[in-house]
């Protein structure tokens, strides 16, 4: 399992380092996200500076939407996706591989786009402890949902409409864990976003143990 | 027919307990002191969002007795998605009761608390998963996807629940409760809102006994078309 | 001994459609069976359906002493399929994506650059992505990955289309050959004469079945 999931993740981030969809296409994305909202909610950083944590995990949340998309996109293009099935991998592997690389895309993401929002924003990112697990928490969560549902819609024509609807309403804890944690760190209070973060991890692990086992099931698809 | 008589009787029995419902709660039950003649949405409300809770929770019992193996039927697959159609259409009717019930004592449609909140969320993760129902396919794929995706759906409900709980509780108090779950209920008032649960599922199974056949029924004629639709087939090749 | 492949009253369903109805056949190991019909047959399907990438409706089905209903999965470590797709990466090189087949089929990755090279693939292709080559190009190294891996069954659809003189006569080297290396090769071409010439028996699919099966055919 464990030599299948590197396997697949290296090669998933191998294709990304080549193309760089995710880098060109999916982070200048979640910019546009959040000069959208600055430009929704006004100039007045008394309003933009305290929504700042929401506002930013609503934009990693749409694009963790494109970034699973991708990572299916590329199994799906001249017929890989059957490639995948043909090669005989452990399927609790290739999605533990996939997930891995989306994490890893969506890391990279976050990173670049918290600099964006503490300058738009006016922000001062303080607590950078509790940010940063929040980040690694929150994203292990997102990746494996986003992957089991980027199974199960990747084989229908109707993939594009139907992965967010999925994909989104489950992800909502993970928006409010991740948003509060956010908060009360930038807000001088790190130790109280601890809660939140267990809440992250806990997320994180059932989503993980549910994509092992599901994934054999869900990539048997015709 | 046995079966059938069963789901008529169900029906009927529940029917009749719904009118009684009614009846009970708009004549009979008194006004509450404090919310006058709107308590009476109190017979209605509370149960359906338990048949509503019911019917996931059979969609989950289905979907995991399809997943097993050993227990793998279609006739679970058909229970599941019928369950969760029921469920859907309940809980949008307990949104809107919820709602009619906020617009009349807070004076507005809608509060963030955790169970309206949960129930909202709940509502579109079961939209979605209708939505994939839908999807055409092998009827052994959907019935599987549709499965997990019921897994997931179910597994998140608790995760929801407690998350949204405890977003509203941790900094500012609850602007407004939802008084009816600290109401004094007591005699003919008891027995309505106890009848009203018990009439809402008979209402449920009985829904979901008529969806659950429809699928059937329409998965048989798929059976009988097969055996035209090979027959078609190999003609093919006669000609060829 | 056991047939390599054994399809008894076999049929595969797309959505309402039988792609196979009722399809029965045994290919012996170490056979080379062309299958031939009209477009639309079936060919592909049940070249598919070998590779247990499609789930049988009803009949029975063995493929390697696989049971085509059971334990699909275990079985596509064993079977080569070269279908009208590539099964490629495009943003990966040649070589990449030989290594990474062969490294996902637990193959040693050092039989990457000998199967390139027999497919004229080795040096400037080797380290060029699959996005930027030919059709041709791609056609060969996906050949490339089925020499690389060697399956026990390879499962040809159209093998010849878009190969040169050149791969067209390494292909033929290949399908030859396979049979004193013990593999068995099943093809559906529509170049009959050529296939016909390459294989031991031809099976005639129409209308989702087998009609007819001339025996002695070499």
């Amino acid at each position: 399992m464990w030599h299948d999931a590197f396997l697949v993740a290296g090669k998933d981030l191998r294709i990304e380092l080549r193309s760089k969809v995710a880098l060109n296409q999916v982070v200048p994305f979640a910019a546009v996200v959040i000069l959208l909202f600055g430009l929704a909610l006004g100039p007045n950083r008394a309003v933009l500076s305290p929504a700042a944590a929401g506002l930013f995990w609503v934009a990693v949340l749409l694009s963790s939407v494109l970034a699973t998309q991708r990572s299916f996109a590329v199994e799906a293009a001249d017929g890989a996706r059957d490639g995948l099935r043909l090669s005989g991998l452990d399927p609790a592997g290739i999605f533990l591989g996939k997930a891995a690389a989306v994490a890893g895309e969506l890391i990279v993401l976050e990173a670049l786009l918290s600099v964006g929002v503490a300058v738009l924003y006016g922000l001062e990112l303080t607590g950078a402890l509790v940010l940063i697990a929040t980040c690694l928490a929150a994203t292990v969560g997102l990746a494996a949902v986003g992957v089991t549902y980027g199974a199960i819609a990747s084989g229908l024509r109707i993939k594009e409409t139907l992965l967010p609807l999925l994909f989104l309403p489950v992800a909502a804890p993970v928006l409010l864990g991740a948003t509060k944690a956010w908060d009360e760190a930038l807000t001088g209070r790190p130790g109280a976003g601890a809660g939140w973060l267990g809440l992250l991890v806990v997320f994180a692990v059932i989503y993980v143990a549910v994509g092992i086992v599901a994934f054999g099931p869900l990539l048997e698809e015709a | 027919m046995s079966r059938n008589r069963l789901v008529r009787l169900v029906g009927a029995l529940g029917l009749v307990g719904v009118i009684a419902t009614y009846w009970l709660g708009l004549f009979v039950t008194p006004n509450a002191k404090l919310f006058g003649s709107l308590v009476r949405l109190l017979y209605i409300h509370p149960s359906m969002a338990w048949v509503a809770f019911v019917a996931y929770g059979m969609a989950f019992c289905s979907s995991l007795l399809y997943l097993w193996p050993r227990t793998r039927h279609a006739r679970f697959d058909r229970l599941a998605g019928a369950s969760a159609e029921v469920g859907v259409v309940f809980t949008g009717l307990t949104l809107v009761t919820g709602s009619i019930w906020g617009r009349t004592t807070w004076g507005v449609w809608w509060t963030w608390d955790p169970l309206l909140t949960t129930t909202a969320l709940l509502f579109v993760l079961y939209l979605g998963y209708l939505a994939l129902r839908r999807v055409p396919g092998d009827p052994e794929v959907v019935a599987r996807r549709s499965a997990i995706a019921a897994l997931i759906a179910f597994v998140d409900v608790p995760v929801v629940y407690f998350s949204v709980t405890w977003w509203r509780s941790l900094h500012q108090p609850p602007t407004v409760d939802l008084a009816g779950r600290h109401l004094y209920v007591h005699g003919i008032m008891a027995f309505t809102l106890f009848l009203s649960f018990v009439s809402f599922t008979l209402v449920y199974a009985w829904l979901t006994a008529h969806r659950y056949r429809l699928a059937a029924l329409s998965e048989r004629e798929e059976d009988e078309g097969l055996d035209l639709a090979l027959e078609e087939r190999r003609a093919e090749g006669v000609l060829a | 001994m056991a047939p390599a492949v054994s399809l008894r009253e076999a049929v595969v369903l797309s959505g309402r459609f039988p792609l196979l109805a009722g399809a029965s056949l045994d290919i012996e190991e170490g056979e080379i069976a062309h299958i031939r019909g009209p477009n639309g047959a079936g060919k592909t399907s049940l070249l598919r359906l070998c590779a247990g990438l499609l789930p049988l409706h009803r009949g029975a089905g063995f493929v390697l002493g696989h049971d085509l209903s059971v334990e699909r999965r275990s079985l596509r470590r064993q079977v080569g399929l070269l279908g009208h797709q590539s099964f490629l990466y495009e943003e990966l090189t040649v070589g990449e994506n030989l290594r990474y087949a062969l490294r996902a089929s637990g193959a040693d990755r050092h039989r990457a650059e000998p199967a390139a090279a027999r497919l004229s693939l080795a040096g400037r292709l080797f380290d060029t992505p699959v996005a930027r080559l030919s059709a041709g190009q791609r056609r060969r190294t996906a050949l490339a990955v089925l020499v690389a891996r060697d399956p026990v069954l390879w499962l040809l659809d159209e093998p010849h289309a878009g190969l040169d003189e050149e791969g067209r006569q390494l292909l033929d080297e290949l399908i030859s050959g396979s049979r004193s290396r013990g593999r068995t090769v099943v093809l559906c071409s529509h170049e009959h004469h050529h296939a016909a010439s390459l294989a031991d028996r031809v099976i005639l699919l129409a209308g989702g079945r087998v009609v007819k099966e001339p025996a002695g055919v070499a």
